[in-house]
């Protein structure tokens, strides 16, 4: 709490305890009653009637300190003393409570987002404390545990974990040793670490971060939009119908009097302020925005989470985003051979090679290769390659290879790059290297189904074949292979144009080759943002991880925003034009009509908060 | 065209703050101008060389139209 809220939160009190005393204890004397209120009334309200007249004076007529008071003035005009005291009071108790609701929700998003390192401990002669901004590339930082890394860089020094549940909403720690990125925005958890700064902190991964969530709320909603466009017509609309309301019906209706249609004009005007839905609307996206976040998701706009919910196509890019997008040994067929026989030449035949085949079959093999039992590598290019293992001659290849040397093999017909094997001109059997579905892809499709994305479709450029058995392991009703970049972008255009209008179609990728499609669809999703400038720039929603059920959690995330921001503005508008109608024939009070001013902006208010407590939305 | 962001505190309600975000949209030499109550960021577009001269004029509106509400920093 601030000082001026201290302050206002005294003068309240105050006037009520005077109030209260008043309306109980009753003076029976007119008078003094009289000039309690008004003094309690001063106490309360003089502020507001500062700002009115100095409104006023700017030309500013319809802004609600100015009705506030033309309300409680007219009231002490027609002789309701409590009611004008009533009227200030409770316009002040819920002022108060919306500017706490409001700082309070401010500190709550600011915590989502706080991962903005405050310092960092640079080694020049000696070590020093210095704001991240003033460090330059290449110096070396100091991060001891429990601080926050200031800085994106390469270790240089130490091991430790590091917790990056801020940045990737990931609870698992990241283990990092000399050598190692690490980024800015990550906890060091428990070793010291020194590290040598590749980015200044404005490009930075933590800066980059805050930027986008921030600058979110400068791309705004349809909804906001809408909301800002009634609050300009809707408050000189009520204004000027209370002003009818005070002066005709007292004219045309025998037996009227002013001073019951002016109450009726003065309820008008208490009601006729917009900030309920001015304020609840924008704080409901920027919750939204901050529990995506929260989880990993980068949402760049508004607009892009009120998109979100109405998505009904999602396209997916195959490798590296429902796949691990790198090779593994799979099935191991020998012929003559144990399989372990059979891994173990092979990889002793490939281990000169860097090709990321050789690569992963020397990881299968994972044991020390003894480097003297191989001999004479020759590599045969685009076949494969010959090599001496222990006095026998290994061909390791594709179908090329072995026609080329003349072995007699059977065709593999599995799913996935197939290397053929022949020890000493004999074919000793086949090793299937096959690109892993992730794990996190199953749970994404189901998902998506169970949010009721209607259709899922997968574009890929990889073999019809291995395109089937993805699509028909996952469950994707509509997959499309063996596509060049440009194709990708044509399937996408013919999507678009199938899909229902009003709906919307978010494609989603590991952000590599992807920047067309990422432009061209209505939201485009890059994955594993950290690190990949080029997927930042070109998505809507970057997702910090490489898991693709984030993308399903920002879609619930959306459409509980959505839900949010259509009960608000429903509840507003309905009650404000409820109490309208009441205090337009008589049956509403002045304290229904402060409710309806600053009583719904508190409940809307703490409508929206509830965004930000969606914890294991999951 | 350069994008700045600056801190804006002490405004009133959420509809002021779009109030005065129009009337800062009236500056010839600024684009794409938003306030952010929530935030408190005001961010807008302008050109390196007039950024001096469009900050005067954006101090000017704020001291006009919502004299509350102040530059921080």
């Amino acid at each position: 709490m601030n000082k001026n809220m201290q302050k206002s939160l005294i003068k309240i009190i105050i006037a009520l305890i005077l109030f209260v005393i008043t309306s109980v204890i009753n003076f029976n004397n007119h008078l003094i009653n009289n000039i309690i209120f008004i003094i309690s009334y001063i106490i309360v309200g003089y502020s507001v009637i500062l700002k009115a007249v100095k409104n006023i004076l700017r030309g500013k007529v319809f802004d609600e300190n100015f009705l506030m008071t033309i309300a409680t003035i007219g009231a002490f005009c027609i002789s309701e003393f409590p009611e004008a005291v009533a009227v200030m009071l409770f316009y002040q108790v819920g002022e108060w409570f919306q500017s706490y609701a409001v700082d309070k929700s401010r500190k709550s998003i600011a915590s989502l987002m706080d991962i903005r390192p405050d310092y960092a401990n640079v080694c020049r002669e000696e070590i020093i404390k210095v704001s991240p901004e003033e460090v330059d590339v290449d110096e070396v930082i100091l991060i001891r545990p429990g601080e926050k890394i200031p800085l994106d860089g390469i270790v240089t020094k130490g091991t430790s974990t590091l917790n990056t549940l801020a940045l990737t909403g990931e609870a698992i720690p990241k283990r990092v040793k000399e050598g190692d990125e690490v980024l800015s925005g990550s906890i060091n958890n428990d070793g010291i670490l020194k590290v040598k700064v590749t980015k200044v902190f404005t490009e930075s991964t933590v800066s980059k971060i805050l930027d986008l969530v921030e600058n979110a709320s400068s791309r705004r909603s349809k909804s906001e939009n809408f909301i800002s466009k009634f609050a300009k017509y809707y408050t000189p609309i009520v204004v000027v119908i209370a002003i009818m309301l005070a002066i005709i019906p007292p004219l045309l209706i025998e037996n009227a009097t002013f001073s019951d249609w002016l109450y009726r004009a003065l309820s008008f005007l208490v009601v006729s302020c917009p900030c309920a839905l001015v304020i609840s609307i924008p704080l409901s996206f920027f919750g939204g925005i901050g529990a995506a976040s929260k989880i990993g998701a980068l949402v760049k706009g508004s607009n892009y989470l009120e998109a979100l919910s109405q998505t009904e196509t999602i396209v997916c890019d195959k490798t590296g985003t429902l796949t691990e997008g790198v090779f593994k040994v799979g099935k191991i067929e020998a012929i003559g051979y144990s399989e372990a026989e059979l891994l173990r030449y092979a990889a002793y035949a490939e281990n000169h090679s860097n090709h990321p085949i050789s690569i992963s079959i020397k990881e299968a093999y994972n044991k020390k290769i003894d480097e003297k039992l191989v001999t004479n590598t020759k590599e045969i290019s685009g076949k494969g390659l010959i090599s001496q293992v222990n006095k026998h001659t290994v061909l390791i290849g594709n179908e090329k290879l072995m026609n080329e040397y003349k072995i007699t093999f059977t065709k593999n017909q599995g799913i996935g790059t197939i290397i053929y094997i022949a020890i000493d001109n004999k074919f000793a059997g086949t090793i299937t290297i096959a690109d892993e579905i992730k794990k996190d892809a199953y749970k994404a499709i189901n998902l998506f189904k169970e949010n009721g994305i209607k259709k899922i479709v997968m574009l890929t450029g990889d073999k019809e074949n291995i395109s089937k058995e993805v699509a028909d392991k996952l469950g994707i009703d509509e997959y499309h292979a063996e596509l060049l970049p440009q194709d990708k972008v044509t399937e996408t255009e013919k999507l678009m144009r199938k899909k229902a209008p009003n709906s919307k179609l978010v494609f989603i990728g590991d952000g590599i080759n992807d920047a067309p499609v990422l432009a061209l669809s209505d939201i485009g999703v890059a994955m594993g943002g950290l690190g990949s400038d080029a997927a930042i720039e070109a998505a809507d929603v970057v997702i910090m991880t490489d898991e693709p059920s984030k993308l399903a959690t920002a879609i619930k995330i959306s459409r509980k925003t959505m839900k949010i921001v259509k009960q608000n503005i429903i509840f507003a508008i309905s009650v404000k034009i409820i109490v309208l109608m009441l205090s337009a024939f008589g049956l509403a009070t002045m304290w229904a009509a402060v409710f309806a001013d600053v009583g719904v902006s508190v409940l809307a208010i703490l409508n929206a908060l509830r965004i930000l407590r969606i914890k294991n939305i999951e | 065209m350069k994008k700045y962001k600056l801190k804006i505190k002490g405004l009133d309600c959420a509809n002021c703050a779009s109030e005065l975000e129009s009337h800062l949209q009236k500056i010839d030499i600024i684009d794409n101008v938003s306030i952010s109550f929530m935030t408190e960021n005001l961010i807008f577009e302008c050109l390196e060389e007039n950024i001096n001269a469009a900050l005067e004029k954006i101090k000017k509106v704020i001291r006009k139209k919502e004299p509350d509400a102040y530059i921080e920093g």
